[in-house]
C-alpha cells in the first residue's frame, strides 16, 4: 500500500498532543501503526507534553515560547514532525514561527522546525503518497472538518480520500460540516453557554446525516461533540479519524466504557 | 448607543433565550452565507480580486497623510468644506454646528456606522435637531430604539411580525385595518411615511463607503436608494466618515466595490452606487447648496502601525459576521458595541477600550472562517489574539484564569514532573470513570460539564504505555 519516494525509512517524531496522551492513547498508536505501515520509523520522545497552544491563545506570550522552545529542542532531530491533530500540528507549523520571530537565536529553529511538522492524515497522503488503507469499518460515519486542519492547514479531502478505501465504511456528509462545533480551546469553559449554542447546532446536523459514528482528526473537538451527544442521549459514537483507517475502529469509542 | 460589552456574558445569555431573536439569525445563516458563496463560485477572479482590493488599501494605509492632504484639496476645490475631528466629541460638535447655521429642524440620514460610532443621533435630539434614518433598517430599530445589530442589515434580530407591530404602534394615523401581512406592504408604508421626512429635512447626512483622494469624491452604495433622496434633496449635506475610508482613485474605487456587494449581500453590484463631488454647480437640475465632509480618527492614527494596522482595510462588507458561529448565536446586539462580529471585536476595544470591551475578543473559538471569508484579507482572529495578549500583559484577565494557564505552562516545561503529575491524575479519573466512560459532573470541570459529558480517560497515558514498551 506505500509507494514512499524515500531511499531510506524516514524517520518520525510523533507529538500524540497532550490530550491524546491523556484521554485517548489509542490515536496515538493508530498514528504508530499508520506511519510504520507507510514505511516510517516512529519515535514518541518521553519528554514531549504540550504544544502550549493554551498559552499562546490566552495572550500568554512568554509561557507559549517557553514551551515551544522545548518541543523544538525536543524534535528538531527528527525528519519529520507528525501530530494527530490540526490544531496542535497548526501551532507548531502556523504559530511558532509568528511567536519566535523576533528571537535571533530561535526563530532559525522554529522556521526549520515548521517546515517539517506536518497533521498525521495530510502527512500520509501528501508528503508519502499514500493512497489507500488496508482497514474495514462496517458502518457509516459522517466527518467533521476541524477549523485549524481545515483553514490552517487545508485537510478536507485528505481524510475522505483515505476513508474511501476503508473496506466497508460508507460516509454520510452531515450539512455545515466545515463549521465550527463550538470547542474553540479554553472557549468552551470560558464561554459555556455560547460554545454549548453552537454544539447543538453542530450534533444536530450530526444526527440528521444518520451515520452511526461521527469521526474528526482532532481530539478536543470530538470530545466536545462526543460528549454533547452523549448528554443528549444519542447512540452515535465518536472516534479519531486515525482510529478507522489504522484499523483500529473496534476500541471503545470516545466517552464509552469498556 | 450605550456601551454594554462589560455585561457581554449577560447579553449573550439573553439573547440565547430570546426566541425571536434565535428565529431572526436563522436569515444571517440562510441567506447571506449562500448568497456569498454563489456569487464567488461565479467569478474565476474573485480571489485575485481580494489580493487587489487588500493591495490598494495597504497602500493607501502606507501614504495616509498623503492621500488625506489631496482628498481634502480635491474636495475642498470642488466646493465642499472639508472638517477634521480628532474624536467623537469633535465630530459631534461640528455637526450640530453645521445644522444649527443652516437653521435645522430635522435631518434625514443614510444609513452610517460611524454615526453610530460618535452616537449622533441622541446628540443632536438633545440639542433639538430630530434626526430621521432613512435606511429600511435603521428606520425600524429608531421606531424601537435600538441600535442596529449588523453593520449592513441593522434590523436583522427582527423578524417581520415583531416589524409589523412596531409600525402598527407608530403608524396611528394610518387605517388599522390595513393588510401588512407580506414584507412588500411593510416597504410600502416605511417609504411612504418617509417621503414627506425627505422633502422636510434640511439636512441630509450620510456615511461614505469611499472617499476619493483624485477627485475629492464621496461614495456610498445603497439598496433602497434612500441615500441619493437624503443627499440631494435637503440644502445641506454632511458626510461624516473615518480617515480609513480614504481610497486614491476612482479606479481603485471600482475594484474595491466588486469585492464589498459581493462579500457583503452576494450582489455582483449594490444596486446604487452613488458619487458626489461638492455642492450644485451651476446648472446642476439638483443637489445640496452645501456639501461637508467630516473626516473621523477616534483612534485610528493610534493604530497605523501597531499590531492592529491590517483592521484600517475594513471596507465594512459584514462578511465576518454572517459567517461567524458565535454571531450565529447571539446575535449583534451581546456585543454592546456599534460594531458586531469579529471585525467588531478587533475594533471595540480599540474604539472603547480594553477594560470595558475585554470579552469580545475572547468569546471567539478562533475558528478562522472570518478570515477565510474577508475581501480584505484581514488575519481577524491573529487580532483578536493580540488583544489578548494586552489584556494578559495588562493584568486584565481572570486570576482563576491565569492561575490555571500558569500551572499549566509550568508543567508543560517540566516534562518529568507533568508525567508524574497527568500519571496520578489520570490514574485517579481513569478508574473513577471507568464504569460509565464519561462523567456527567466532576469538581472544577462545570464549565465543561454544564452542558456535556466529559469522556474519562483511559487510565494509563500514551506516554507511560509507550514507555514500557521501549519505544
Amino acid at each position: 500500500m506505500t509507494n514512499t519516494p524515500f531511499q531510506k525509512a524516514p524517520h518520525v517524531g510523533l507529538f500524540a498532543t497532550c490530550l491524546v496522551d491523556l484521554f485517548r492513547p489509542n490515536v496515538g498508536f493508530a498514528a504508530i501503526k499508520l506511519l510504520e505501515d507507510a514505511g516510517c520509523t516512529v519515535s514518541v520522545p518521553q519528554s514531549q507534553t504540550c504544544c502550549g497552544q493554551p498559552a499562546y491563545n490566552s495572550g500568554d506570550r512568554r509561557d507559549a515560547g517557553k514551551i515551544a522552545k522545548s518541543v523544538i529542542e525536543t524534535f528538531e532531530a527528527f525528519d519529520y514532525v507528525v501530530v494527530p491533530s490540526g490544531s496542535c500540528g497548526g501551532t507548531i507549523r502556523k504559530h511558532y514561527p509568528a511567536l519566535l520571530h523576533d528571537d535571533p537565536a530561535w526563530a532559525p529553529r522554529a522556521a526549520a522546525l515548521s517546515a517539517k511538522t506536518h497533521e498525521l492524515i495530510s502527512f500520509l497522503t501528501d508528503v508519502l503518497g499514500v493512497a489507500a488503507v488496508s482497514a474495514a469499518f462496517d458502518g457509516t460515519v459522517t466527518y467533521h472538518d476541524s477549523c485549524s486542519g481545515l483553514r490552517e492547514l487545508g485537510i478536507a479531502a485528505q481524510p475522505r480520500a483515505l476513508l474511501a478505501t476503508v473496506d466497508g465504511l460508507r460516509l454520510s456528509e452531515m450539512a455545515d460540516a466545515d463549521v465550527c462545533c463550538g470547542f474553540g480551546g479554553t472557549f468552551c469553559v470560558k464561554y459555556p453557554d455560547l460554545s454549548n449554542a453552537i454544539v447543538e447546532k453542530k450534533t444536530e446536523a450530526i444526527v440528521a446525516a444518520g451515520a452511526e459514528t461521527l469521526l474528526a482528526g482532532d481530539l478536543g473537538c470530538l470530545m466536545n461533540m462526543a460528549g454533547k451527544l452523549q448528554r443528549q442521549g444519542k447512540a452515535i459514537k465518536a472516534r479519531h479519524v486515525a482510529e478507522v483507517l489504522a484499523g483500529m475502529g473496534d476500541a471503545p469509542a470516545i466517552g464509552e466504557s469498556e | 448607543m450605550e456601551i454594554t460589552a462589560p455585561a457581554f456574558k449577560e447579553n449573550a445569555k439573553k439573547a440565547l433565550a430570546d426566541p425571536h431573536l434565535q428565529r431572526a439569525l436563522e436569515h444571517v445563516e440562510a441567506g447571506f452565507i449562500h448568497k456569498r458563496a454563489k456569487v464567488v463560485a461565479a467569478l474565476p477572479e474573485f480571489e485575485a480580486l481580494r489580493d487587489a482590493a487588500r493591495d490598494i488599501k495597504n497602500h493607501t494605509l502606507d501614504h495616509l497623510d498623503l492621500y488625506l492632504e489631496a482628498y481634502e484639496k480635491a474636495a475642498t476645490d470642488a466646493g465642499g468644506q472639508v472638517h477634521w475631528a480628532e474624536t467623537a466629541e469633535d465630530a459631534r460638535s461640528i455637526i450640530l454646528d453645521i445644522c444649527r447655521k443652516a437653521g435645522a429642524r430635522t435631518i434625514t440620514k443614510g444609513k452610517s456606522m460611524v454615526s453610530e460610532e460618535i452616537n449622533i443621533n441622541d446628540f443632536l435630539a438633545e440639542n433639538g435637531v430630530t434626526p430621521v434614518e432613512t435606511d429600511l433598517g435603521e428606520y425600524i430599530i429608531q421606531l424601537r430604539g435600538e441600535p442596529p445589530s449588523h453593520i449592513i442589515a441593522p434590523a436583522v434580530h427582527l423578524t417581520k411580525d415583531q416589524v409589523e407591530a412596531d409600525f402598527r404602534r407608530v403608524h396611528t394615523h394610518l387605517d388599522a385595518a390595513r393588510d401588512l401581512s407580506q414584507s412588500t406592504a411593510l416597504l410600502a408604508e416605511a417609504r411612504a411615511v418617509l417621503r414627506d421626512k425627505f422633502l422636510a429635512a434640511d439636512v441630509g447626512m450620510t456615511g461614505a463607503n469611499f472617499l476619493v483622494a483624485e477627485t475629492g469624491t464621496s461614495v456610498i452604495v445603497t439598496n433602497e436608494g434612500n441615500g441619493d433622496l437624503t443627499q440631494t434633496l435637503p440644502r445641506v449635506h454632511i458626510v461624516i466618515a473615518s480617515i480609513e475610508k480614504i481610497v486614491p482613485t476612482l479606479e481603485d474605487v471600482s475594484t474595491l466595490l466588486r469585492v464589498l456587494a459581493r462579500s457583503a449581500t452576494g450582489q455582483d453590484m449594490t444596486v446604487y452606487n452613488t458619487f458626489s463631488t461638492g455642492p450644485r454647480r451651476p446648472g446642476d437640475p439638483d443637489g445640496p447648496e452645501e456639501y461637508h465632509v467630516v473626516i473621523l480618527d477616534n483612534g485610528r492614527t493610534a493604530m497605523l502601525g501597531n499590531e492592529f494596522h491590517d483592521m484600517l482595510r475594513c471596507i465594512r462588507c459584514g462578511a465576518c459576521m454572517n459567517h461567524c458561529p458565535v454571531y450565529h448565536a447571539i446575535g449583534g446586539h451581546a456585543y454592546g458595541t456599534p460594531y458586531v462580529g469579529p471585525m467588531g471585536a478587533v475594533l471595540g476595544p480599540a474604539l472603547f477600550g480594553l477594560e470595558k470591551a475585554a470579552n469580545l475578543p475572547n468569546a471567539s473559538t478562533f475558528c478562522g472562517r472570518c478570515e477565510s471569508v474577508c475581501p480584505m484579507r484581514i488575519p481577524l482572529p491573529k487580532l483578536l489574539r493580540h488583544w489578548r495578549e494586552k489584556e494578559f500583559e495588562r493584568g486584565l484577565s481572570p486570576a482563576t484564569q491565569r492561575w490555571g494557564l500558569g500551572l499549566w505552562a509550568f508543567f508543560a516545561r517540566h516534562p518529568a514532573l507533568y508525567r508524574a503529575a497527568t500519571r496520578l491524575g489520570i490514574a485517579a479519573l481513569g478508574r473513577l470513570g471507568r464504569k460509565k466512560g464519561r462523567f456527567r459532573s466532576l469538581p472544577l470541570a462545570g464549565g465543561w460539564t454544564k452542558h456535556r459529558d466529559l469522556p474519562a480517560p483511559a487510565g494509563r497515558t500514551f506516554i507511560d504505555q509507550i514507555r514500557d514498551r521501549k519505544r
